[in-house]
């Protein structure tokens, strides 16, 4: 007996629940070509962040502005071009093209903290084909008189704004720092998420003790950072009915299984890609379609949040007392 | 038939037809013209095609001789070709355009005519250029305005091609090129209207093919050739009745009519008034004015000059006339009269009496000739009220100048500036800007919304200062119902606006403002508590002329909009609610339309930004209620600071305060040799953040001295006892070193001449252990409190003694920054890239240098009045510096080295016969004297004195000619700098020649990769990949290797420098440069705001393009050849960053990135290539040994240094 598959999710039929994640292997329309041949079920473009545009047509203003009629030998110190593209018009352009290249639904991301006109941003990507959109918030306060409270306002005005400008689904990347996930999860459903992703990785910085730098760094995700979102996609699956994706330290086939068991539509998984090539994928799938079948189970959507809190024999064991047993354990 | 209404200026309006009929365009930069070949060039990049439809080949030439050569050759081979220049430029084109001419072959030159270098060069406006041109055979068509530039643009494209006359259309350099006016633009069809196609193909038929050859440009011999020449003559004849047909044409399709003379005034006219060129619109409306009051005056323009049509000249004079005046925009020292004053006077003598016909009895009129608008001097209708005063004397002057006070020759005429009240109808709007604040571009802007969306006529003029750091802009702003032909500054404003607050303390920005006018200030203090804010001139000025006062604070608007400091759109926005000029919604609606236009492109955050800015801008906007008398006790700051010299006080200190048109001609040197050292007495203060030391952090390192670019902050080290006295705060710390111990050190920062740039501040590697950011240097306001704290320290810091260099270890980055500069506070770019390596120069050798300097941003900064920057020390000693021109300088600076050693060949030969007088072993010792260290140029200085003393009171013939040369004996250093444009372009051929002859001099090339000083063209120097003018879509060769070229010749010492990532390296070369008795070549990596950076960290942008292996560092030295060593050393390590990680962090490579992808990456693959490729040969070049030619004196010379 074959085991089906398919899993859905923001609302798209997909042939498995292996999704690609936003990184720069999606960016190469080569890549993603081979992302599609090894089986991916999908997968989310580069993010387009906030700043970036922001930044992008600020610097370009400023370059001319400041050069511009200061002296009398010189009006300027650039040629007009004919077109300046800010980032967008590319990233719009490879969307389009790569629609054509690939079969697989193609999710559009974007990145920011702010509402603003950048926000209108996520309408041209839906124009530009994008199946759906994934909002990848990631706000750091760094003031002490902004509440807790003001932070999730925050988020929950960003994807309101967002879903105003667009139609396609809604798919909202959160970082795991909530005092309550659950409640800001119902609060971005509420406004307007169709779907969440658990969890952002954090771009950390680092400092260079050499040149006394800040350095940002990114490291590839480790299988021990599954556990965050396997928690919290257990305890959420039985109060959502939205669709929930797995991200973060999906390196091996068990990784997807226990996911799904949590109660994830999907996974994705970029490190694990970096570290064995794109081909993984296909173990993935098929080691996930493997395990399934030895268990007997006939589907994904069966084994789907079997475990979730509600659903596991133990689920305590997705609480606090997790945390005692696991020093029980280990002293 | 509807044509369309633009505001554009002069170039614009020339260009773009010239574009339209145009098949090959070469082309060169030059001020003020080079907007009409960045405008070709640009329209050509967009594919927009001429009449014939296909896209104009344009080409930017090494020169303006090639762009010449290049048409020529172009128009030879059948093609419309064209060209557009100015001054040097058209000199250069003359060779040429004497050919051209020769051949009957049909082009037109465009040019905004300029003033010819003579005792200063001067990129403004008059018509030395074309005048030396006179003789070429070119016919001339002059354009007074901006429309006539756009009419006789295609009119004389027209008279060309009929007449086989080859055409310059001439237009007054910024103030008809850089004048935006209303204009109607032609439509296509009467571009091919006037284009006769049968024309075009004959032009074409007459084009060398090897399907029907023939040759031209034979060598002719006595026989014929004079002959030949009076062959042309039924063409020249021909050429006015062409003109004439031709402007007939063009009236009857387009309405205006154009005459080869054109009159206006009185019928019955006495006192004529004959010029041409834009002075035209000035003395026009002087005519309107006195014919209105019934006197009997009038004005011809002389439209076509050449060939001048002598009959038709004095058929256009009523023949009531008396009394001309010919004014002309030149002046030729020596003849009878200036061109266009004999042409008249010719004129008459011819043609008068055939003009009167029966009426025999009336005399000849009297014809007088005077010189007027030189380089941009204004002109003005009380001016031209003058001359017709001067036309009714007796006794006129028979040669006269107007518009100076001449108190030596007397030549000048006194005016009435009260002559004249412009229309009251008119909206006079003066602003005060600065060059970086958006108001210029904000003017440019609402010329454009008014003259574009209202049947309102509208004019923009602007003026800059001569700083390219903190430059002062003025716009002249006019509104009307009509036609606005005023061709001169607004003389009264019914608007005032002054965007910087801190202008009121040293501009009288009220000064042309008239009774009841409405001032706008920018400030940051409401309508209650600016008063008290102002000086007290300016208190005195609004109560005296009874302004309206306004003030904004544009600068929080425009912050809180999230444009910095740009306030351009918010001082617009409140242009438009005072003056109303035309509805405000209207104004606001159009505004809005514009940024659209504007920013469209570049990003729709900057569209939302400006809106912001808009619709909160009348929000801040408050009437200041203005009280009955001033109050206040502050003063206007003095243009001069300090203790100053005689000349400083009487000349610099009027330029200064923008008084210089007062300076009459005895004021100014005959010979244009100023005194150096005077940018001291002009404190800017410019800088809105300084930095302040930290003696508790530093590490003594030099490096914020060294890569200074404003020589505004300073190390010093001294005797502790030199601290007596010092002021309260005067910071310092201790310092040991061989030769000083216990001595103390201290940085100290120039406050008022410090340009804010925060270069130092990038480099200083001491950091606090507590607070990582803080360093031995940080960027702090400038406050009151500051100022007061730094001000006296930098006084005193400046009395202590400079230490003696002679002991100094000045081949380290701190040894070489405790010699004293004397290169400082020029008006470059704040960061500016090249001015580091000049400090640099000026310490290590700068009180025995001569510097030729070519033409470009080095030698405006370096030689720019009011003030300058090459300084002198104690001694008196210090750069002398030159400019002759672009092209020459390396000629002219190897023209100086001959002279110097010469002078040392003679003084030498003169000290072996005085030997007698001065003791055989003074003299030996002199002649003897190696001179290669501080120590040993110190000795031959005392020897040379001792030398001089004892030849002092002597009769004898060799010792008087040797005391007028004995200074020769002690050596001198000869520096040629000058930019990529001059060393890589247009001076190559002179700089190989110079390479190539072994003598010693330094040449120091400032290499910013474009032509940075007429705003960014591209060079050979530019590498491939980056955008630049005439390379929109990126250079796709790559930057030729000059120092290859040089290390090819074997015997020239070659270097390729960086301060910012290598400074030891850098100081090195300059030493083995100056050091070595031959050529050296220097080139000097030059970041700039062509760059697109960051200018604050541009330090660390020339490390990475040193570690990318974009910009490699090596010296090359033929001492080393020959010796068993290796001659070139690669001082660069293998690249460690790709080049694409230091491209992505400049705009003139990003830019590309983001508008074509494919192309960048493509062009960024193939940098890559050829930095490897370099890296590659260099590494090899690095192991070869290689010995230098042989050198040997020419026969039968005397063997000079190059025997040591």
């Amino acid at each position: 007996m074959s085991v089906n598959m398919k899993t859905k999710y923001l609302g798209m039929e997909l042939a498995n629940p292996v999704v690609v994640s936003a990184c720069p292997l999606v960016a190469h329309a080569d890549t993603l070509r081979r992302i599609e041949q090894a089986g991916a079920a999908a997968a989310v473009m580069p993010s387009l962040f906030e700043e970036q545009i922001d930044r992008d047509e600020s610097a370009l203003a400023d370059l001319f502005e400041s050069t511009t009629d200061r002296f009398p030998e010189a009006n300027d110190f650039f040629p007009e071009m004919r077109r300046y593209n800010d980032g967008l018009e590319s990233y719009l352009k490879y969307i389009e093209e790569s629609r054509r290249k690939v079969s697989i639904p193609l999710i559009g991301s974007l990145n920011g903290c702010t509402p603003g006109g950048w926000v209108r941003h996520a309408r041209r990507i839906e124009e530009a084909g994008a199946a759906a959109l994934e909002l990848n918030i990631y706000f750091v306060p760094t003031d002490p008189d902004e509440t807790g409270e003001d932070v999730e306002r925050r988020y929950v005005d960003l994807v309101a704004a967002v879903r105003d400008v667009v139609s396609i689904p809604l798919a909202v990347k959160i970082g795991p720092y909530f005092s309550s996930t659950p409640n800001m999860a119902r609060k971005l459903v509420q406004a307007g998420a169709n779907g969440l992703v658990l969890f952002n990785r954090y771009l950390q910085p680092d400092l260079d003790i050499e040149t006394l730098a800040i350095t940002p760094r990114l490291n590839p995700s480790t299988r021990d950072e599954l556990r965050t979102p396997l928690r919290w996609i257990a305890i959420l699956r039985p109060h959502f009915d939205v669709s929930l994706a797995a991200t973060s330290g999906v390196h091996a086939a068990e990784d997807v299984v226990k996911l799904i068991l949590a109660g994830a539509d999907i996974v994705t998984t970029a490190s694990a890609l970096y570290q064995h090539g794109v081909d993984h994928i296909r173990k993935l799938i098929e080691g996930t379609r493997g395990w399934l079948e030895e268990k007997g189970y006939c589907s994904v959507a069966q084994a789907k949040g079997s475990m979730s809190r509600v659903h596991a024999p133990d689920p305590a064991g997705f609480e606090r007392a997790n945390y005692i047993k696991a020093i029980v354990e280990f002293t | 038939m509807e044509r369309r209404l633009t505001t554009v200026d002069g170039n614009e309006a020339a260009a773009r037809p010239a574009h339209r009929v145009n098949e090959v365009i070469a082309i060169y930069p030059i001020t003020p013209a080079s907007p009409m070949g960045e405008l070709a060039d640009a329209l050509s990049a967009a594919g927009v095609e001429n009449i014939f439809g296909v896209v104009p080949e344009v080409i930017e030439m090494q020169s303006e001789g090639g762009a010449a050569g290049a048409v020529h050759g172009a128009l030879q081979a059948g093609a419309l070709a064209t060209t557009f220049t100015a001054s040097q430029g058209l000199l250069l084109m003359i060779p040429n355009m004497f050919k051209i001419a020769g051949e009957l072959t049909s082009t037109v030159f465009h040019i905004a005519a300029r003033t010819v270098a003579t005792h200063a060069l001067s990129i403004f406006g008059d018509h030395s250029d074309v005048m030396a041109a006179r003789s070429t055979g070119w016919g001339m068509l002059f354009a007074a305005t901006v429309q006539e530039a756009h009419d006789f643009s295609l009119i004389a494209q027209a008279i060309a091609l009929e007449s086989r006359v080859p055409f310059l259309h001439v237009m007054d350099g910024f103030r008809t090129s850089h004048e935006i006016n209303k204009i109607e633009q032609l439509s296509d069809d009467d571009l091919r209207y006037m284009i006769d196609d049968k024309l075009v193909r004959a032009h074409r038929d007459r084009a060398l093919s090897p399907d029907r050859p023939i040759l031209r440009g034979s060598a002719q011999n006595p026989d014929v050739f004079f002959q030949a020449r009076e062959a042309i003559n039924p063409i020249y004849q021909a050429v006015p009745g062409v003109v004439l047909k031709t402007m007939d044409r063009f009236a009857e399709r387009v309405g205006r009519r154009y005459g080869l003379f054109d009159y206006i005034g009185a019928a019955d006219a006495e006192r004529v008034i004959v010029l041409m060129g834009s002075g035209a619109g000035a003395v026009e409306e002087a005519v309107e004015t006195l014919v209105g009051r019934g006197e009997k005056v009038g004005l011809i323009k002389v439209r076509l000059y050449r060939p001048f049509d002598a009959r038709a000249f004095v058929a256009a004079l009523p023949p009531s006339v008396r009394a001309i005046a010919a004014l002309d925009r030149t002046k030729e020292p020596g003849s009878v009269g200036e061109p266009l004053y004999l042409d008249v006077v010719a004129s008459i003598a011819d043609h008068w009496e055939e003009r009167i016909g029966e009426s025999h009895s009336k005399p000849l009129p009297r014809v007088i000739g005077g010189r007027y608008g030189l380089s941009s001097k204004e002109f003005t209708p009380a001016m031209a009220h003058a001359i017709f005063d001067e036309l009714g004397r007796d006794r006129p002057k028979r040669r006269f100048t107007i518009g100076i006070i001449d108190d030596v020759s007397g030549t000048s005429l006194k005016w009435d500036p009260a002559f004249h009240d412009e229309p009251a109808d008119v909206l006079r709007a003066v602003f005060y800007g600065l060059g970086s604040d958006g108001t210029v571009g904000a003017n440019k802007n609402s010329v454009k919304i008014v003259g574009e969306n209202t049947p309102l006529y509208a004019q923009g003029y602007f003026v800059y200062d001569s700083k390219k750091s903190g430059s002062t802009t003025i716009s002249h702003l006019r509104f009307g119902p009509r036609p606005i032909k005023s061709t001169y500054l607004i003389q009264k404003a019914n608007f005032i606006a002054c965007h910087q607050f801190t202008f009121i303390d040293r501009i009288d920005v009220l000064e042309l403002a008239e009774p009841g006018a409405i001032f706008l200030l920018n400030c940051r203090r409401g309508p209650e508590e600016v008063w008290d804010e102002l000086p007290r001139e300016m208190q005195e000025r609004i109560i005296e002329k009874r302004l309206r006062f306004y003030v904004v604070d544009g600068y929080k608007v425009a912050e809180d909009a999230g444009l910095g400091s740009r306030i351009n759109t918010v001082m617009q926005t409140c242009f438009f609610a005072l003056s109303g000029v035309i509805p405000l919604d209207h104004a606001i609606d159009s505004i809005k339309k514009s940024i659209e236009k504007t920013y469209g492109k570049r990003g729709e955050s900057i569209i939302r930004k400006n809106f912001a800015a808009v619709d909160s801008a009348l929000a801040s906007l408050h009437e200041v209620k203005v009280p009955d008398r001033a109050t206040s006790t502050r003063r206007r700051r003095s243009a001069v600071v300090g203790a100053t010299t005689d000349f400083v006080e009487r000349v610099t200190s009027m330029m200064l305060a923008g008084k210089g048109d007062l300076l009459p001609v005895s004021a100014l040197p005959v010979d244009g040799a100023f005194e150096t050292g005077t940018s001291k007495y002009e404190k800017r203060s410019i800088a809105a953040e300084i930095p302040v030391w930290d003696p508790d952090i530093c590490i003594a390192c030099g490096l914020c001295a060294l890569v200074c670019p404003h020589t505004a902050i300073r190390a010093k080290a001294y005797a502790p006892a030199a601290l007596a006295g010092a002021p309260a705060g005067f910071r310092s710390i201790a310092w040991d070193d061989k030769a000083f111990h216990d001595y103390r050190l201290t940085i100290q920062v120039a406050p008022d001449d410090c340009t804010g740039c925060g270069v130092c501040v990038d480099v200083c590697p001491a950091r606090s252990k507590e607070i990582a950011k803080h360093k031995a240097i940080n960027m702090q306001a400038v406050t009151d409190e500051l100022v007061e704290l730094e001000r006296p320290s930098f006084a005193f810091f400046l009395d202590i003694p400079e230490i003696d260099r002679t002991e100094v270890k000045t081949d380290t980055v701190k040894g070489s920054q405790l010699l004293e500069p004397l290169f400082e506070y020029s008006g470059a770019c704040a960061g500016c890239g090249e001015t580091p390596y000049l400090s640099l120069l000026s310490r290590l050798f700068g009180d025995r240098t001569v510097i030729a300097n070519a033409t470009g941003c080095s030698s405006i900064y370096g030689g720019n009045l009011p003030t300058t920057p090459w300084a002198k020390n104690a001694e008196g000693r210090g750069p002398a510096w030159s400019n002759s021109l672009f092209e020459d300088n390396a000629e002219f600076g190897l023209g100086m080295r001959l002279a110097l050693d010469h002078q040392q060949a003679y003084a030498r030969r003169l000290t072996a016969e005085v030997a007698g007088i001065a003791g055989g072993d003074l003299v030996a010792s002199i002649l003897e004297a190696e001179q290669e260290t501080e120590a040993d140029i110190a000795e031959q200085r005392r020897r040379v004195s001792a030398l001089k003393e004892k030849l002092a009171g002597c009769e004898e013939a060799a010792a008087k000619a040797l005391l007028n040369v004995a200074d020769a004996l002690v050596r001198k250093s000869v520096w040629i700098v000058g930019g990529d444009g001059w060393a890589y372009d247009i001076g190559f051929g002179g700089l190989d020649h110079v390479l190539a002859s072994g003598r010693d001099v330094n040449i120091l090339v400032l290499d910013t990769e474009v032509y940075s000083n007429t705003g960014g063209q591209a060079s050979k120097a530019t590498p491939r990949g980056a955008v630049a003018k005439f390379a929109a879509e990126g250079k796709a060769i790559g930057k030729k290797d000059l120092g290859m070229i040089a290390v090819d010749y074997g015997s020239v010492y070659t270097a390729q420098v960086a301060i910012g990532a290598n400074p030891l390296q850098t100081i090195r070369a300059f030493h083995e440069a100056e050091s070595y008795r031959g050529v050296s070549l220097i080139i000097a990596y030059s970041h700039c705001i062509a760059h697109g950076i960051d200018m604050s960290t541009s330090m660390t942008h020339q490390k990475e393009a040193t570690q990318s292996g974009y910009w490699p560092l090596f010296r090359y030295d033929p001492r080393l050849a020959g010796e068993g060593k290796h001659p070139f050393h690669l001082d660069s390590r293998e690249p460690t960053i790709p080049f694409q990680a230091f491209a992505a962090k400049e705009a003139r490579f990003a830019m590309l990135m983001r508008s074509d992808p494919e192309r960048a990456a493509r062009l960024l693959e193939l940098a890559q290539k050829d930095i490897n490729e370099r890296m590659h040969f260099y590494t090899q070049m690095a192991g070869i040994e290689r010995s230098a030619p042989e050198r040997m004196a020419p026969s039968g010379r005397h063997v000079l240094e190059i025997e040591s």
